[in-house]
């Protein structure tokens, strides 16, 4: 009986313990939800994701610590989490159980999701609050192209990012083309292709991947219009424009032969260029660290070629704030976006990684001059800006996407014709938006 | 009655002791489980705020879906082309491994060490093999005078380069079953079996073969599950293209949930792929179970 007993003492004892547990977590929730500690000290947490090369989380965690310095009455708390798609993950299931972070930068494509589970804040009245207008018109409209719906905004550009033409000067003095002169036309770039490729060397590379409609947003871009409208309930899939920009992108394999068949991998092109084995890419800015650090030879940075005009859509993570926080927190974590984005931050921010500093005032920064005068690289992908447009981002993006860029890589792997698999798409996506335009 | 009350006493102490293991089995497996069922039959997607009750409808948009098919039978395929394989190769291995007078030690660490390499890391060194112009494979088909082979971004390919990697990552893990299966059967069996001056091959087909079944069924049911679990390699390599050639069940039901964020098309998939493996684990189990000689 003795035994009974203590082994239901036990039982006891690990109930406790599980009961214990949830009650501590519940009580941490209530904390989180009075907005401050016993010392008074506003909390914030901070979700964000990494993806490019670098030290981007000690670089994060060293301006939330200068934060911190300059504010002492409010601590951001950043919480590495991983991926953009594992970022998003984990902000969702946070929305879901009612704990949403404070502020988290997400990928702006989020966007239209984010709303659909009401899950933002409408950042107008921080705005308006804080110097107006002035302060959001500084960002470039092309990043801005993400952050707004309906005349609101709600998010604010951070770590943003273009497509650029990556090239090998020292190849293009091998087969005497002028290496100050990168293609500008379609017909351009694929008569240097031509001349570029030997054995071993392809001409150029895209990848298709991952971010293949990325990849065929630019050339949709380059020849007339963007694949979605501004609100995001449609997508113009199978426009005579956009099935002759796919055709050009399988014909530079397929007919001209200057480019890998087959899918390329998004990882492993930048090391094709690094290594030789393309004399051109195209690739994110996030990249241009990277590549400088590591390219052993001469390399220039341009606009990707013009078909009817030149284009590119942009790309890369924004602050967001979440609904379901107290005021005081949110008056904070608005504190901790200024704080983020201010110019002489955003143009280190820039020089440390290769992303586009989003402002245009922090190209005014001594930092940013004297970089871009020792890099001129450095400013391609901001004047490319002028022809830049929002990323592909609708409602039920992660679908949408997908049925893209499968469809896509299905036409790259020789599998179907631009036409018949860019119509079939466009019938696939109408359905899966049919929902949100109700 | 007092014999009821001690026996009673025993059973409660039975009880007690499994308690907690019962509590987390009940919160972390079955309540999950029922959850998953019941909103299997519900529509929670982007579209609807609040799930509502929507019958078969999940299962009926499945049926219609081109990609949940192409991923059903790429998973058979991908079944069908390792499981056979890894485990015959990790029978043979084993037998290998465990006659080699020299370098035992050598030759099971060689064998086994796939399997201590995280998913991660076997991931990125096959990406770099697969990879046309100078991954490790180009290399060597360029000695046999044959093209460039993009594995990873051809259709056709996509599926064989990861049953392949595969392959090799299992077939030392189910190795060490066997291994130990053989430790198991007696020597004396052999040894008269030698007095008879049987063949190896009789040796084997009469002797070590049946003696072994209950490893091979345990271990043909790990690789089969295995085969519907993998995951880890798709991220990295592939993310399921080109255009679905390699998505396999469980990371399309990823897709569906956490990038499509729509939780009851997910759980309705989850509900098929567990009908599916226990239906299969209950042939193995209940079919083969009987041709099987225990010691």
């Amino acid at each position: 009986m003795r035994k009974v007993v203590k082994s239901l003492f036990a039982v006891v004892m690990s109930m406790s313990l599980i009961t214990g547990c949830s009650s501590g977590t519940s009580s941490s929730t209530n904390n989180a939800g009075q907005g401050a500690n016993s010392s008074g000290k506003t909390e914030l947490s901070f979700y964000y994701p990494v993806a490019v090369g670098g030290p981007l989380t000690k670089i994060v965690d060293g301006m939330a610590e200068e934060f911190n310095k300059e504010n002492p009455d409010i601590k951001v708390k950043p919480v590495y989490t991983g991926s953009y798609q594992d970022t998003t993950t984990k902000v969702q299931a946070a929305v879901q159980g009612k704990t949403p972070p404070d502020v988290a930068v997400m990928l702006s494509t989020e966007l239209h999701t984010m709303m659909d589970m009401d899950a933002i804040l409408p950042l107008d009245d921080f705005i308006a609050k804080d110097g107006g207008s002035e302060y959001v018109n500084d960002f470039f409209p092309g990043f801005l192209a993400n952050s707004q719906v309906d005349g609101k905004t709600y998010s604010i550009p951070f770590q943003r990012s273009t497509i650029v033409l990556y090239y090998n000067k020292d190849a293009f003095k091998e087969v005497g083309l002028d290496p100050e002169k990168p293609p500008t036309s379609w017909d351009e770039l694929v008569q240097y292709s031509a001349k570029l490729k030997k054995d071993g060397r392809y001409g150029v590379e895209i990848p298709s991947s991952s971010f293949t409609y990325w990849m065929f947003q630019a050339l949709a871009l380059q020849n007339g219009k963007n694949l979605m409208s501004e609100d995001g309930k449609k997508v113009f899939l199978d426009t005579p424009e956009n099935v002759e920009a796919l055709q050009f992108w399988v014909d530079l394999s397929k007919k001209h032969q200057v480019m890998p068949e087959g899918v390329n991998e998004w990882a492993t092109v930048p090391s094709d260029f690094l290594e030789g084995k393309t004399a051109m890419m195209f690739h994110t800015t996030g990249n241009l660290t990277n590549v400088k650090k590591s390219g052993k030879f001469d390399f220039g940075v341009a606009f990707l070629p013009a078909k009817k005009n030149y284009g590119s859509p942009t790309g890369g993570g924004n602050f967001y704030m979440f609904k379901g926080t107290d005021a005081k927190k949110q008056e904070a974590a608005w504190k901790f976006i200024r704080f983020m984005t201010e110019p002489k931050r955003a143009a280190q921010w820039s020089v440390d990684t290769g992303y586009v500093a989003t402002r245009k005032s922090a190209y005014e920064e001594e930092t940013m001059k004297q970089y871009v005068k020792d890099f001129p690289a450095a400013s391609v992908a901001r004047d490319q800006l002028e022809y830049g447009h929002a990323e592909m981002s609708t409602h039920n993006n992660g679908k949408v996407t997908k049925l893209l860029n499968d469809t896509l890589q299905s036409v790259i792997t020789g599998q179907s014709e631009p036409a018949e698999a860019l119509k079939k798409a466009q019938e696939e996506a109408d359905k899966m938006l049919a929902p949100f335009n109700k | 009655m007092g014999e009821l009350r001690a026996k009673w006493k025993v059973n409660m102490y039975a009880w007690l002791l499994l308690l907690p293991s019962l509590i987390f089995l009940l919160l972390f497996t079955f309540y999950p489980v029922i959850q998953t069922f019941i909103l299997s039959f519900h529509q929670a997607d982007l579209g609807s705020p609040e799930p509502f009750f929507n019958g078969i409808d999940n299962y009926k948009q499945m049926v219609e879906d081109e990609v949940f098919w192409k991923v059903l039978t790429n998973n058979i395929w991908f079944a069908i082309g390792t499981v056979p394989t890894s485990v015959a190769l990790a029978l043979a291995m084993a037998m290998f491994a465990n006659k080699a007078l020299r370098g035992k030690s050598f030759i099971r660490t060689a064998y086994f060490y796939p399997t201590v390499v995280p998913m991660i890391a076997v991931a990125n060194i096959w990406l770099f093999i697969y990879t046309p112009e100078y991954g490790a494979l180009s290399h060597v088909m360029e000695w046999f005078g044959k093209g460039d082979m993009n594995w990873l971004g051809d259709q056709n390919n996509v599926m064989w380069a990861m049953i392949f990697m595969v392959i090799w990552k299992e077939a030392g893990y189910f190795m060490i079953f066997y291994l130990a299966g053989l430790q198991n059967i007696s020597q004396e069996l052999y040894e008269s079996a030698s007095m008879e001056g049987a063949s190896s091959w009789t040796v084997f087909r009469r002797i070590t073969f049946p003696l072994l079944m209950p490893t091979t069924m345990f271990v043909s049911i790990i690789a089969f599950t295995n085969s519907f679990k993998l995951v880890d390699h798709l991220v990295i390599m592939t993310k399921g293209g080109p255009d679905n050639a390699s998505n396999l069940l469980l990371y399309y039901i990823y897709e569906t949930a956490f990038s499509f964020w729509d939780q009851g098309m997910a759980s309705a998939l989850t509900i098929v792929m567990v009908v599916l493996l226990l239906l299969v684990a209950a042939f193995q189990f209940f079919g083969m179970d009987k041709k099987i000689h225990y010691n």
